[in-house]
């Protein structure tokens, strides 16, 4: 395995195109376990962390582009994006311990393909959009486009992901992620809940976004909850109707972490406290930002 | 296959070595540097005994792939003692009896270090928290908190 860290994007997509087996790695915090249960080796491994635009977090005052393999340490350290997108912000901090935190990455999380990654819903409900760079050039998917089951993704061999575009939250929105682990620290979800609100000025929910993990081959939206949710106030038999529409979304596995009939009902109770918490959020930013 | 060179400051040394491009860093600083401080454990980022300071970043060293840190300095749990004086840590967690076995203890010391470093007065869920990537199968953590919020006590000149 020969180890290469390209400086540019140009360089690292021409790597990529003329061999076969490489594979790119930021953190590496699923690569080096994945190896070490005998996944066969890739030729070259391909380290992004020293292109300068994939170790970034900016604001053009339009969009928050956040480099692919920026550790999520640097983004939840970063108080005016956190401050704007607490819920996404909390999602990637709940990756693992401060050692994995300052390695692992939100192109990482993304790309290891696993159900139960917690930044997916949370960048999903934001409406994040992937920069996907080629041999060709470069092409932009939605972070929901990405994944396609579990490891499966809708990039090509030669392709990754340079960074995340999030659009500057809106006057009046919230977003939150909760989710549900046996302990408090260093687990994977076996539920997780990501969601946002946008008010109108009457206070009613003018836009709502809610997606899960852990309870499906991929991170999924749910539009009946949204529906449920968009042009309403939020009461007790709305919510019940959101928590319903995120339990019947589930298609769960069985396994040590939860049952199917388990991950169905806890998807409902986070799915309305994340509601519950996104509503708070965008009352509390009433003006714009 | 050409091993890579890689030149680093360890422990305020210039240190340079030879690597194969798949091994972990914390091969690399245990077979090539010879500082067998930190210690594999799980080797797959779960329990923290690998734990160094990258460009003064804690991380599991098991999780490094040793030719990235071409350029980097590194702080292991040699490094901690200055001139053979313990560091505070050090001596806290002695003399609190924060450790049974050992093999947990240079990882705890040094994720216990770079939380000190960024806040110097941490609460104990802080601690805690700070400390979740670190497993000890002896202590039962207690005395390691408290061995940490002694140390912060010192530090703090109190």
């Amino acid at each position: 395995m020969k180890y290469v860290a390209p400086s540019s994007v140009e360089e690292a997509t021409s790597l990529l195109s003329t061999s076969p087996s490489a594979q790119v790695f930021a953190g590496a915090t699923d690569v080096v376990p994945q190896l070490r249960a005998g996944r066969p080796a890739p030729e070259v491994l391909v380290d992004l962390k020293k292109i300068e635009e994939l170790v970034s977090v900016a604001n053009d005052g339009d969009k928050w582009t956040v480099g692919a393999a920026t550790p999520t340490a640097n983004l939840t350290e970063d108080e005016a994006f956190s401050e704007e997108f607490p819920g996404l912000a909390e999602a990637a901090g709940l990756i693992g311990s401060d050692q994995i935190q300052n390695r692992s990455s939100l192109g990482g999380n993304l790309c290891n393909g696993s159900p139960a990654a917690d930044s997916v819903p949370a960048m999903v409900v934001n409406g994040a959009r992937a920069v996907v760079a080629g041999p060709n050039g470069t092409r932009v998917l939605d972070v929901a486009e990405v994944v396609t089951g579990p490891g499966q993704l809708a990039l090509e061999a030669d392709e990754f992901i340079v960074e995340f575009e999030i659009d500057r939250i809106p006057a009046r929105t919230g977003d939150a992620y909760l989710r549900m682990i046996p302990r408090t620290e260093m687990d994977i979800a076996v539920v997780g809940a990501g969601a946002r609100v946008t008010l109108a000025e009457d206070g009613s929910i003018e836009q709502a976004a809610l997606a899960l993990a852990a309870v499906a081959p991929t991170c999924v939206r749910v539009p009946d909850a949204e529906a449920a949710l968009v042009g309403k106030t939020a009461n007790d038999e709305i919510l019940s109707a959101v928590a319903a529409a995120a339990s019947e979304a589930c298609d769960p596995i069985d396994d040590k972490r939860g049952t199917v009939a388990y991950r169905r009902q806890v998807a409902g109770v986070l799915a309305k406290r994340a509601v519950l918490i996104a509503i708070e959020r965008a009352e509390q930013r009433n003006g714009t930002n | 296959m050409a091993r890579t060179h890689v030149t680093t400051v360890v422990n305020g040394d210039e240190t340079e070595f030879l690597t194969e491009d798949s091994t972990s860093l914390l091969n690399a600083l245990r077979d090539e540097v010879g500082l067998t401080g930190a210690k594999e454990g799980c080797g797959t980022g779960d329990c923290g005994a690998c734990s160094v300071m990258v460009d003064d970043k804690v991380t599991c060293a098991c999780l490094v792939f040793a030719p990235e840190v071409d350029g980097s300095t590194i702080l292991t749990v040699e490094g901690l003692a200055d001139s053979g004086e313990l560091h505070p840590l050090q001596q806290c967690f002695l003399e609190g009896a924060a450790l049974q076995c050992g093999i947990c203890t240079p990882g705890f010391l040094i994720s216990a270090k770079a939380l000190l470093d960024r806040n110097p007065d941490p609460t104990e869920t802080e601690i805690r928290y700070a400390l979740a990537g670190n497993l000890c199968r002896c202590t039962g953590y207690d005395k390691i908190i408290r061995a940490v919020q002694e140390a912060a006590r010192e530090m703090r000149g109190q």
